[in-house]
């Protein structure tokens, strides 16, 4: 499903130049749970966001799906990632003074969506991650984990067959991060999303079925667990 | 995304961010509201002036003695009138009158008023535009003949006299001599030069009982000579019969300068057209600041929230917006601000303009133009840094929007 041949990436911070992805092959099958390890500044993230579309690569080819999406305009990327990819995010991003249920339902509308089908599909979004009676809350009424359940409900409501969770727990507490952890794993076990993770804690990789080590740029070993 | 839906979406985030919106609404609300109601008060004042000007009588001539050549004496005497009077002398002159004045205190039964006298001849009140009565008559050419103690009561000397009582008939002390009151005048209307405190008597007997100035040679001096030319085209002609008139009069050689001097009404209007011209222009360039200020509290406000809106923007690219949908979003909400800032501007501009009208006693004038001026210029600045940061933002990779700080 993903297909990723000789990948770099290189951007500036400053005067100088990071390169954060090195020529990195990857490949990861449909309805595969991959947790992707590696210290700060091994291009963990970077790797996520070109995987979503979100950035994109200098070199290399990058197949979805197979399609190659390396080289597409910037508003064919936008609906691969409407449509695709769900993202969750460390710090949740969600959008201030707005309710869990225009946010769920904000990539409805823009994939097109008619409004009684949007709030419906993000109500029952918000029900699958089981925050059916907070769906009139605004982030700064929830708690972090129930946002990051937000967050997820608003990657769940395209359908996508691809979910991205770039540290998802690590802005939580234990407790909350093992329910958002639990989402995750019903999500794969139950629908088959394929799920990519990126985690700095081995308990939470060890769910995963397979773990992905990168170091300066490259992946440095796999396990399938 | 269709174009309601993104109405929906840029209402949905005003809502959602009211004091942000409220505080850029301000910001064009003051800037329109400023400019209209600077532009109107100053249209007001201008209007009023030129209003009062055009009531001038534009053939009208004022003659008096120069300070500067006159050696310290009034230079103008009952011989001048009577030459100017002669057709002869000034075939370009259709009437000719005269007024000496000073300060004195009137005095009826207890009330006293320190005042303008004016010595008058008989037809200087039509001449000057006073000519219409509320009660009683005017000065006749046998009052001067005689030397009549007589008066007539400028429309605000007769109730600061007699308070509610009928002046027509009752006496006046002036320096201690009784005049009969034989008229009172109607309000002159004129904000400029306003003559209604004034009391006006017969010119000989003020030149006889109160003024005792004279000339150099000893003739009974005036203070004022107007002058009525035939028409407004022979202004030119008459001014320089009356200059060579009392040259002759008043002896004066070839080489030396008038000690006289000649104010046609067309210099005053056109010394009030350089002052209305300039004000407009003063307060033109006080509406100018005040836009260009209201713009600078627009632009503020836009650009310091540019910060929470890159993130918004970019949160918005992540789960699937296009590049369009973002613009439509900041435009729409661009345009509904400006719009609805505008409109309460203008009310605001209107009501402060009335208002301010009512308190100056003015009559302000809204005009379109300025209105349109002020909303446009106001829209633009909003339409400008509302779309420009936000297309900015639309351009970036998601990524780096989201990382916006």
């Amino acid at each position: 499903m993903i297909a990723m041949q000789n990948i770099t990436k290189s951007y500036e911070m400053g005067t100088q130049v990071v390169h954060a992805l090195r020529g990195l092959d990857l490949n990861i099958q449909e309805g595969e749970f991959v947790a992707i390890m590696g210290p700060s500044g091994s291009g963990k993230s970077t790797l996520m966001n070109i995987i979503g579309c979100l950035d994109a690569p200098n070199s290399g080819t990058y197949t979805l799906d197979g399609i190659d999406v390396s080289h597409m305009t910037d508003d064919e990327q936008a609906r691969i990632r409407n449509r695709r990819v769900g993202f969750v995010f460390q710090q949740f991003n969600l959008l201030s003074r707005t309710s869990a249920l225009k946010q769920v339902a904000l990539p409805l509308m823009y994939a097109g969506y008619g409004r009684s089908e949007r709030m419906s599909r993000a109500a029952a979004a918000l029900e699958a991650v089981g925050l059916g009676d907070r769906m009139d809350h605004r982030p700064d009424e929830l708690s972090g984990g129930q946002q990051q359940r937000v967050a997820i409900a608003r990657a769940l409501a395209t359908n996508p067959s691809i979910i991205l969770a770039d540290e998802p727990t690590g802005n939580l507490d234990t407790q909350s991060g093992e329910e958002i952890l639990q989402i995750f794993k019903t999500l794969h076990e139950e629908k088959g999303i394929t799920l990519i993770m990126i985690t700095h804690d081995p308990e939470i990789a060890a769910a995963a079925e397979r773990t992905i080590w990168i170091r300066d740029g490259v992946i440095q070993e796999e396990h399938q667990s | 995304m269709n174009l309601s839906e993104s109405f929906l979406t840029a209402l949905d985030s005003l809502i959602a961010n009211k004091l942000r919106a409220a505080l850029t609404m301000l910001g064009v609300i003051i800037g329109v509201a400023a400019v209209i109601a600077l532009m109107s008060i100053g249209n007001g004042f201008s209007e009023t002036i030129t209003g009062e000007i055009q009531s001038f009588v534009t053939n009208l001539l004022t003659i008096t003695t120069d300070g500067e050549n006159s050696g310290g004496y009034l230079t103008l005497s009952n011989a001048d009138i009577a030459a100017l009077a002669d057709s002869l002398n000034t075939p370009a002159l259709a009437d000719v009158s005269a007024m000496v004045t000073g300060n004195q205190e009137v005095v009826f039964s207890g009330n006293s008023s320190q005042t303008t006298v004016a010595g008058v001849t008989a037809n200087y009140l039509a001449m000057n535009n006073l000519g219409e009565f509320q009660s009683g008559a005017g000065l006749t050419q046998q009052d001067l003949d005689i030397k009549a103690r007589v008066a007539v009561l400028g429309s605000e000397a007769a109730p600061d006299l007699f308070e509610t009582s009928y002046p027509v008939g009752q006496s006046v002390k002036i320096n201690g001599v009784s005049y009969e009151v034989i008229g009172v005048l109607e309000e002159s209307g004129s904000g400029f030069n306003n003559t209604d405190g004034n009391v006006f008597i017969p010119l000989t007997t003020a030149q006889s009982r109160l003024y005792s100035d004279r000339t150099r040679d000893g003739q009974k001096a005036v203070t004022i000579i107007t002058a009525q030319a035939v028409s407004e085209e022979q202004t030119d002609a008459a001014i320089e019969q009356i200059t060579e008139t009392l040259r002759r009069q008043h002896d004066i050689i070839y080489a030396a300068d008038d000690d006289f001097s000649i104010f046609s009404q067309s210099d005053l209007l056109e010394t009030f057209d350089t002052i209305t011209t300039t004000m407009t222009a003063f307060l033109g360039a006080i509406a100018g600041i005040s836009l260009v200020v209201g713009g600078i509290g627009i632009m503020n406000i836009m650009l310091v929230s540019v910060t929470e809106r890159t993130r918004e923007i970019g949160i918005r690219k992540a789960v699937g917006a296009l590049k369009r949908d973002i613009l439509a979003q900041f435009l729409l909400e661009s345009v509904f601000l400006s719009v609805l800032g505008g409109i309460l501007g203008i009310l605001l501009g209107w009501t402060i303009s009335k208002v301010a009208g009512r308190l100056i006693d003015l009559n302000t004038v809204v005009s379109v133009s300025n209105v349109l001026l002020a909303t446009g210029f106001a829209s633009a600045v909003g339409l400008v840094f509302g779309i420009y940061p936000a297309w900015r933002a639309a351009d970036l990779r998601p990524i780096e929007a989201l990382r916006y700080e």
